[in-house]
């Protein structure tokens, strides 16, 4: 018993380690880059995305309901933190043709829990009709919601407070905070989103690890046996949906303010199913996996395949081939060979596991450079 | 171990399970005695294993009324029956294939807030082999591993009443032979056992009594020693032609 203990001790010394390490590096990064460098910009929108992702995964990986809800929630998340933090002087710009009603401002952070909260708040109310569905049904109905809260936040009775279909925009982002004037930390932009994303993520792991998380786990893989061992199953497939939602809105938010200026027409189902993508590159049921994914897709697609796009791309300069839309058509292909030859995603359902990364870099790397060496030297023996 | 006027575990009265049209349990009446092993034989269809959903609460009773202890359970939530002390093991053993061994073993334990430790020592007693794969992922299991985590998973809840839907279904002889060793061992500690078998041969041997089941009614009871010895059994469950 002692021993598993310092074990586990030691374990978990080793992960904060490693973490404490990552965050440096961040830091490290975001200190020496500017704010518009395009390191700074994918590594913003991959955290946010990050968020969103594993808030996907929740409710898809761990308990099984396939869910296309996503981009509604983001939108509800986006939509309470921008009209209630705005100060009036904003408004009056931003509300041009129709005047405002909400005439308070809320702090930065007071919005940013408000957003999740609206949004787990309206996954209660879809919650009590919709969870009664399974699987494609489920998609179908979470998806028609997602859209009516799309349309509806673009109505124009509600202009007053949502703007109707003109964006919000001029609301508090991190970008110009003068609390750290003067210091290192003068012009970093990136922390504050890992700040929020990992807290928000340490949550959502201590929950999946808790006994809730585990009956998650068991309605996953049979609700029949779930429901014999007297987990309500109601009760918990609501539980993970506004979980879900909530991080989902904060995530929302948290573009709303990456973007610093939002409209309701990019909240599309679309947005969706890239957030759907992420969660299945990165493997189903896996946070890690979800993170990574994001992170690595959002560099793809924002970044190292631009070249596809404006002509060059690896050395290559072949303007005709490479043209403006190219760099989709090279994304759907690696998609595909995602699908079809990592079926469970970059990922599976491991979580990230330092014995094994230590593995690779010391048995598994220097085990080929051997092979390689012992090849080479028996062809010069050949020779 | 059934003591001498042992008192009424559990108790149905007429009880009435429709599908849509269909009557799959037909104004059914049985009782359980604490300490008891009762064995349900029947042909498939008969209705015995919706009786058993009905008393974990995963089929609402059409009418009729099934009471436990002292309590009317009948059409309860299968979560308030469970904390009440009827745990069921499903047909078919139903595992949860992504989750460790030892992860299934705590989800039986869901509605409870104590210590688990000494109980998932019990059940790795009862099944040394468990205890081997404590890390391994249930679906990676054989067949009979997985019955005797299903039914450790059951027993993690501390019920006082044990279902169990065909115990016996897709296993080897020596395995089942195994498994009904355990149930045996299991109601010599105090837990009454209800046992819905197709093995009838098996589940006369060891069930103290016993109810015949047919098309939703009940059209013979009683020790389980007589009804093996009843001609009209034997014919239809234990394949002894006159």
């Amino acid at each position: 018993m002692e021993n598993a203990k310092k074990k586990s001790l030691i374990k978990s010394l080793k992960y904060a380690i490693f973490f404490v390490l990552l965050f440096a590096a961040l830091v490290i990064i975001d200190v020496k880059n500017p704010s518009y460098s395009m390191i700074i910009t994918v590594l913003k929108k991959g955290t946010v995305y990050a968020l969103i992702a594993v808030s996907m995964n929740i409710l898809n990986g761990f308990t099984g309901l396939f869910s296309l809800g996503q981009a509604g929630f983001m939108l509800l998340g986006a939509y309470t933190y921008a009209v209630l933090t705005m100060t009036n002087e904003a408004r009056e710009a931003v509300y041009y043709l129709s005047g405002y009603s909400v005439t308070f401002t809320l702090p930065w952070y007071v919005g940013l829990i408000l957003a999740g909260a609206v949004a787990a708040f309206f996954a209660f109310l879809i919650g009590l009709p919709v969870l009664k569905l399974k699987s494609d049904y489920l998609a179908i109905a979470t998806l028609g919601f997602a859209e009516i809260l799309r349309a509806f936040s673009q109505w124009a009775k509600l202009e007053k407070i949502t703007n109707g279909s003109i964006q919000l925009r001029d609301y508090p982002t991190f970008s110009k905070s003068s609390l750290l004037e003067g210091t290192v930390f003068e012009n970093a932009s990136l922390t504050p989103y890992v700040l929020i994303v990992s807290l928000c993520l340490l949550l959502i792991v201590l929950m999946i690890n808790s006994t809730y998380g585990r009956a998650f786990k068991a309605i996953r893989d049979d609700e029949i046996a779930a429901e014999a061992m007297g987990i309500n199953l109601a009760h918990h497939k609501r539980l993970s949906f506004i979980t879900s939602s909530f991080f989902a809105g904060i995530g929302g938010a948290l573009l709303a303010i990456y973007q610093s200026s939002i409209t309701a027409s990019q909240f599309k189902s679309s947005t969706t199913y890239e957030i759907l993508l992420i969660v299945v590159i990165g493997g189903i049921g896996s946070i890690t996996g979800s993170v990574l994914a994001s992170y690595l897709y959002i560099a793809c697609s924002e970044w190292w395949l631009r070249g596809l796009d404006s002509g060059s791309f690896l050395g290559l300069n072949l303007p005709n081939v490479f043209r403006s839309g190219f760099r989709m058509v090279v994304f759907s292909v690696i998609i595909m060979v995602i699908v079809l030859f990592f079926r469970k995603g970059i990922m599976g359902e491991r979580e990230l596991n330092l014995d094994r990364v230590g593995w690779f870099f010391t048995k598994i790397l220097p085990s080929l450079f051997k092979k390689k060496n012992k090849a080479e030297s028996g062809k010069e023996a050949v020779k | 171990m059934v003591k001498e006027n042992a008192k009424t575990l559990l108790e149905i009265n007429n009880l009435q399970i429709r599908f849509g049209g269909i009557k799959a349990v037909d104004g059914l009446s049985l009782s359980v005695k604490e300490g008891e092993i009762v064995t349900l034989i029947g042909s498939n269809g008969a209705g015995k294993s919706t009786t058993m959903k009905a008393i974990s609460g995963m089929v609402k009773p059409f009418a009729g009324e099934i009471i436990f202890g002292s309590d009317n359970i009948t059409g309860q939530a299968p979560n308030v029956i469970v904390s009440k002390g009827i745990t069921m093991v499903p047909e078919g053993r139903r595992v949860f294939p992504n989750l460790t061994v030892l992860e299934n073993l705590k989800i039986g334990a869901y509605l409870r807030y104590d210590n688990l430790t000494n109980d998932i020592d019990y059940v790795y007693s009862l099944f040394p082999r468990l205890r081997e794969r404590s890390w391994q992922l249930a679906g990676t299991l054989s067949g009979g591993e997985q019955q005797m985590l299903a039914v450790g998973r059951a027993l993690m809840a501390k019920p006082k009443l044990i279902m169990m839907d065909e115990p016996s279904l897709g296993l080897a002889p020596i395995v089942v032979a195994e498994i009904f060793e355990i149930i045996k061992e299991i109601n010599r500690q105090g837990i009454t056992v209800v046992l819905n078998e197709q093995n009838a041969n098996m589940a006369l041997k060891i069930g103290d009594r016993g109810y015949v089941f047919e098309t939703g009614r009940i059209s013979m009871s009683g020790k389980c020693s007589d009804l093996a010895n009843d001609p009209k059994v034997q014919e239809a469950y234990l394949g002894k032609s006159k």
